[in-house]
């Protein structure tokens, strides 16, 4: 057992060191949700007036939890997908063939990523002073808890793909037909409860939509922009996390 | 080397035993129904050209691929069952490397050391004790992305040491290096044999290479065609290798046959070769009896390219096409993956 531990131990502490090496991702990964954040929505939220919607003032901090959300789902969910530049490059036969369970693999990769992308998202937190939205000890904490539960979340299905597909060219082909639409269809960026009603329901079974319902809730507590209470938020991560979890080891433990 | 130490040698357990193993892929029957084991303390090669199934076979012993039937085991675990107690006694250098290359060596050492369990208080003796076999101390500190192919694999080596395993498995240990580089990496494989109590498993398509073995293992197609010592496979060879050109090679053919009883096969370029006993005694007599013009003739001992040839009919890979072709190898490697 304690094996194991160390083994899940050395499998989080080479992600955590390899990103604290690579200075050039911690620096582009402000690059979007500050592009996100401070020309996409502040262009979205002026141009309210112009349709005859108000002042849009509220927007900003509508958006600002669903862009630590998008920092979180895209962090977490390459991270875990790493296990297929792992493959490709080598690496991971080092591991596989070490005296370590798969299980134990899967678990360390899982908290190394969702690790990362707790650390990412608190860095976005950074920018709450700007839109003053006001972040007590209290709700950082809250928030910290979230964006972990969230990681975890979005970290398991990371898995679970690399466990399914083993080429570099099939990451593109998520990114854009699973991760973008997971994003834009999460209420990160405009409110679903007053969408067309396919988007609704698409939006229901997106487990990332709880995650910033979440958020939202622990950031802003502003019951208007709620799609969920609470509880139910985190009993879907919850369970999605487990489900997605003892799936991905079953799969990454498959022997050809 | 004391002859007791010799007769422990030949009376020693076999430290892996495989069993009518069969591995197939989507009906590609890759092994097909081998059975061999390698003794304690020995240095055992696969020898066989790219796609015999040598890779997949050390796959399935070290615990990385399932089998299709038969029985492996090591140490006396069973490879299906006792999968990390198998992990703890082998050190694996695989054919593609298999390195952190954003680390250094020694945090690639360090992250191998915990994975293996290594007392951390062991751990950094261990790290600078391999390091100095493979003389890489002075870039103990470098990432190793900035390391060339032959340093590469000689970190890899030392990875595999660290842990003190009873097998290290070499696959193609050399592929993709310079001669130069190649023959480095063997002098440390007998060096580490001389002084360490270890089993060595290695393979290679590269037929001089495989003569530092104690025994090898032909293997074509998937099947072991032959299983002896270096030079007892040689001396099923018929004694040494002639080459002739000749300006009529069918009559020339007929008339060795005639003489020697031995069979005559064509070779490169237009010539014929066979094998005789004693070549010094046979060349002189046989060129002043020639009925046809010998425009040249040379006679050479056999190697064990010989004797994949005497026993499939063909050449192992050419050293001179192995630079594309082990582009071609990794390429389809990829896209199996």
């Amino acid at each position: 057992m304690k094996k194991e531990l160390i083994g899940v131990y050395t499998i989080w502490l080479r992600d955590i060191k390899r990103y604290f090496r690579d200075r050039p991702r911690i620096i582009a990964s402000f690059a979007q949700p500050i592009l996100f954040l401070f020309v996409l929505g502040t262009g979205i939220a002026s141009s309210f007036s112009t349709f005859g919607g108000g002042s849009g003032g509220d927007f900003l901090n509508f958006m600002f939890p669903g862009i630590v959300g998008m920092t979180v789902l895209f962090t977490s969910f390459f991270s875990a997908m790493s296990i297929v530049w792992d493959r490709e490059f080598g690496f991971l036969k080092e591991v596989l063939v070490a005296p370590i369970s798969r299980t134990s693999i899967v678990v360390g990769k899982l908290l190394g990523g969702s690790t990362i992308a707790m650390i990412q998202g608190a860095i976005i937190l950074l920018f709450s002073p700007l839109l003053k939205i006001p972040i007590t000890f209290v709700i950082f904490f809250k928030i910290i808890g979230i964006m972990f539960l969230v990681a975890m979340t979005i970290a398991t299905l990371g898995i679970v793909l690399a466990s399914v597909i083993k080429s570099m060219q099939a990451f593109q082909v998520i990114t854009n037909f699973l991760l973008m639409p997971m994003f834009f269809l999460s209420g990160a960026l405009f409110p679903l409860n007053n969408t067309v009603r396919w988007m609704n329901i698409v939006a229901k079974i997106n487990p990332l939509s709880y995650g910033i319902d979440s958020m939202r809730f622990a950031m802003l507590n502003n019951p208007a922009f709620q799609l969920y209470p609470l509880w139910l938020d985190i009993v879907v991560l919850a369970s999605v996390t487990v489900v997605m979890s003892i799936l991905g080891s079953f799969l990454f433990s498959r022997q050809d | 080397m004391g002859i007791e130490k010799y007769m422990n040698d030949i009376n020693a357990n076999n430290i892996i035993e495989v069993k009518n193993l069969v591995k197939e892929f989507k009906g590609l029957r890759a092994v097909d129904d081998i059975t061999f084991s390698v003794k304690e303390n020995e240095i055992f090669g696969f020898l066989g050209p790219n796609g015999a199934g040598k890779t997949t076979t050390i796959n399935i012993i070290c615990t990385l691929l399932s089998k299709t039937s038969g029985e492996v085991t090591l140490g006396g675990y069973n490879v299906a069952r006792e999968r990390n107690k198998i992990r703890n006694c082998i050190g694996m250098v695989f054919q593609d490397p298999s390195l952190d290359d954003r680390l250094t060596a020694l945090e690639n050492l360090y992250f191998h050391g915990l994975l293996y369990n290594i007392p951390r208080s062991a751990l950094k003796e261990r790290s600078e004790e391999v390091l100095k076999m493979v003389n890489l101390s002075s870039r103990k500190n470098n990432l190793v992305m900035t390391y060339s192919g032959g340093m590469k694999r000689r970190l890899e080596i030392a990875r595999g040491l660290l842990h003190y395993p009873k097998i290290l498995f070499l696959d193609e240990p050399t592929l993709g290096l310079d001669p130069q580089t190649r023959n480095k990496i063997w002098d440390y494989i007998i060096k580490l044999k001389k002084s360490k109590n270890i089993t060595i498993f290695l393979t290679s398509h590269y037929m001089e290479e495989t003569e530092i073995c104690d025994r090898i293992a032909i293997i074509d197609e998937g099947k072991i065609i032959a299983l002896d010592s270096p030079d007892n496979l040689k001396n099923t060879i018929g004694g040494d290798i002639i080459t002739i050109l000749s300006e009529e090679n069918v009559k020339l053919k007929k008339y060795i046959k005639e003489i020697t009883g031995s069979d005559v096969h064509d070779a490169k370029e237009g010539e014929i070769r066979f094998e005789i006993k004693d070549s010094s005694s046979f060349i002189p007599k046989f060129i002043k009896n020639s009925p046809v013009k010998i425009l040249s003739i040379s006679a050479r001992k056999p190697t064990l390219n010989d004797v994949f040839l005497d026993l499939t009919g063909r050449e192992i890979r050419e050293e001179n096409a192995s630079a594309r072709d082990n582009l071609r190898m990794r390429m389809m490697r990829r896209m199996r993956h």
